[in-house]
């Protein structure tokens, strides 16, 4: 047999991904060695890691295309601003958690170390340009989110939250894999430009079946109705920084997935795929706008408030126009600031080392800590699309393409839903500001700090400078047609 | 008749003899066993086909984990397969009945069935043909340089899962006596040993 001769591929654009998977394994290697006592270094390690792959995302080039590694992986200026979304995420989710894992006593090395695994896992979904890397990087980032949902195992409601990702995730994945290979068996090829040529404009049935299950994995990855039942309990169960992280970043990941997946591979036949993601896009705003009205604990309550949010999102697929996904692109970013923020203002709850989860227990917040309420009420206002915050633009953006594209009664059920949804935004800042003041709570942590001042940044000032998000979006946008 | 056809009849004819028994056999642990001994027998069919690859992952993957992993629970469980059956003479006549339905049901579906012309079409692109190579070696010209990163990846995913099993289950448990094998090592006849003269009828303190 003759030898076989391969070129190495190019890995400079894979420098990001490289960075944490080799700064990963040192870190597993000494917190291994170091035992128990190396929680607080690893994270910092992990911190460090992923601003390092930050920074390598965003000195890559702004414009073009490349591929390697046999078209298996994908960089342009959409993989550049999600990762950084992704990364930011995940920098955050850490930032979050040190306190609180502190004082619950279950700091331990492991969760920075599986946080970055799920952030390989996570870019790796970003940049995918074929069925078999998208399906590998969603495995890699679903198990590490199973393992962190069960985090604190001595707890019964974590342990709950794990394994009931697990079974429910396992199922979807099954689901995707089985679209795939429907996908597969009918074009012969899994890569992404491959399936566009093959498709040449028309698809049989087999194909249609393909795509249909497709859509419901990658739904359940991104809690759309009709997938979402596991989302409430499994972000009430798991311990509160894995909550916000679950929120954050994977949604950025799942979201991305979906939109390589729809506009790279299947971009000529949008017919087929369009209806689905109308339908998902208006029950996921019903369904999370009218059951969180009946909420008392804040987890739930921004379970239901995420699942509205992938509704609105999915707006701009559904349009599937270049406006569209750079409106869907501003959704996510605005998204993430607004999550992040609120989560951080959960985790200041905290009195005597007991967590407070209800909404009850934001009453008075006003009069005990007047910046908190100002915050949290700004991330509410924003969450409800009230001008002139920066959450009125990205649900702006979005139905305006909707409308573009000629989906108005889509538009019209997103503001009638984003009413319905304000009336439970309004009322944590009506508790906040008009009722009876309770005992206050501890100072926050300087981590929470952090997130919660560059959340309210982006959130209060994008008003009055929108350009560079606005640009980024576009800029991603236009990477995809 | 050839010899393949005679492997094939026996592995096919042991394959199904020992599927049946898998749910005949009164004794867990023999069903189980004999699962392993259904799997080795799809193993010799997938040889006969010339899928050699595939039936070495199927007695590796099948056999040597997923078998051996049904095992242990068996074992370890001590699940009473007898008391599992108690309601099986009470429920029996509606399960029948169903059953016969759903028989009658899948005959109307199977003999009425035709398969769309269009559904059944070939794959569009063109699936890469080797020349004359053996699985394993085909697989191996792609799976280190063409799919080299789904290969890391998987790596990757492998380590979660051992991590994931370590994070979840793995305690310490205060109290346990554990071998310290440098300890061991280090000691010394002048450290172990002690010589002391026992004086009569007043003995020593130890």
């Amino acid at each position: 047999m003759p030898p076989v001769h391969a070129a190495l591929p190019s890995l400079a654009p894979l420098l990001p991904e490289l960075i944490l998977g080799i700064g990963v394994l040192v870190l597993i290697l000494y917190g291994a060695w170091r035992g128990e006592r190396s929680a607080e270094s690893v994270s910092v390690g992990a911190l460090i890691l992923l601003l390092f792959a930050l920074f390598a995302v965003l000195s890559q080039p702004a414009h073009g295309r490349v591929t390697t590694l046999s078209g298996a992986f994908v960089s342009d200026s959409f993989s550049k601003v999600m990762k950084s979304l992704v990364l930011l995420g995940s920098t955050a989710a850490i930032l979050l958690s040190h306190d609180f894992f502190k004082r619950e006593r279950i700091d331990r090395f492991e969760y920075p170390v599986l946080i970055v695994l799920c952030t390989i896992g996570m870019m790796v979904m970003v940049s995918a340009n074929d069925l078999i890397a998208l399906y590998l990087g969603l495995e890699l980032q679903s198990l590490a989110a199973y393992v962190i949902a069960a985090f604190h195992r001595d707890d019964v409601r974590s342990t709950e939250a794990g394994l009931k990702y697990f079974v429910l995730g396992a199922l979807s994945s099954g689901m995707l894999l089985y679209g795939s290979s429907l996908i597969y068996g009918f074009t012969g090829t899994v890569s992404f430009p491959g399936i566009v040529s093959a498709l040449n404009d028309q698809a049989g049935a087999g194909i249609v079946l393909g795509i249909v299950f497709v859509a419901a994995g990658v739904c359940f990855k991104m809690s759309a109705v009709p997938f979402h039942m596991w989302t409430p309990d499994v972000y009430e169960g798991s311990p509160t920084p894995v909550t916000a992280f679950f929120a954050a970043a994977p949604k950025m990941a799942a979201v991305s997935m979906t939109v390589r997946l729809f506009i790279g591979a299947l971009p000529d036949v949008t017919a087929i795929w369009q209806q689905i993601f109308v339908f998902v896009s208006i029950v996921s705003m019903a369904l999370g706008s009218f059951a969180a009205i009946g909420q008392r604990s804040i987890k739930r309550l921004m379970a239901y408030s995420s699942i509205a949010n992938i509704g609105y999102a999915l707006i701009g697929l559904a349009s599937g126009s270049q406006q569209g996904i750079e409106g869907l692109v501003l959704y996510m970013i605005i998204y993430l600031a607004m999550t992040l923020g609120t989560f951080a203002i959960i985790l200041s709850l905290r009195r005597r080392d007991v967590m407070f989860e209800s909404i009850e227990d934001l009453s008075g917040l006003s009069r005990t800590h007047p910046w908190l309420a100002f915050c949290l009420a700004a991330m509410m206002f924003s969450l409800a699309g009230i001008p002139p915050l920066a959450g009125f633009f990205a649900k702006f953006y979005v139905f305006a393409a909707a409308i573009k594209a000629g989906l108005v009664t889509l538009a019209v059920i997103g503001v009638v839903t984003s009413v319905v949804g304000a009336y439970y935004y309004l009322r944590i800042v009506k508790i906040m500001y008009f009722d009876e003041a309770k005992e206050p709570y501890e100072r926050m942590a300087p981590g929470l700090r952090v997130v919660l001042a560059l959340s309210s940044i982006v959130v209060i000032l994008f008003v009055v400078i929108p350009d560079p998000l606005r640009a980024a979006a576009a800029n991603a946008a236009k990477s995809l047609f | 008749m050839t010899a393949a056809a005679a492997f094939f009849y026996l592995f096919a004819s042991l394959a199904v003899a020992s599927g049946f028994m898998v749910i005949a056999s009164r004794n867990p642990v023999a069903s189980v066993l004999f699962l392993i001994l259904a799997f080795v027998n799809a193993a010799g069919l997938f040889v006969l086909m010339g899928a050699e690859f595939l039936a070495m992952i199927l007695v590796v993957v099948y056999v040597g984990a997923v078998a051996v992993l049904f095992l242990f629970v068996v074992m370890m469980l001590d699940v009473d397969f007898a008391e599992l059956r108690q309601g099986f003479q009470q429920y029996l006549p509606i399960g029948a009945l169903i059953g016969a339905i759903f028989l009658i049901e899948l005959l109307l579906v199977v003999g009425s069935w035709t398969i769309d012309p269009g559904l059944v079409q070939a794959p569009l692109g063109t699936v890469a043909s080797g020349e004359n190579l053996t699985n394993a070696q085909a697989l191996g010209r792609v799976i280190y340089t063409d799919y080299a990163y789904f290969f890391q990846i998987a790596g990757l995913i492998l380590l979660v899962a051992m991590i994931g099993a370590i994070v979840l289950t793995l305690r310490d448990r205060p109290g346990v006596k554990r071998q310290n094998i440098a300890v061991q090592n280090a000691r010394t006849q002048a450290t172990a040993v002690e010589t002391r003269k026992v004086p009569s009828r007043q003995g020593v303190e130890v």
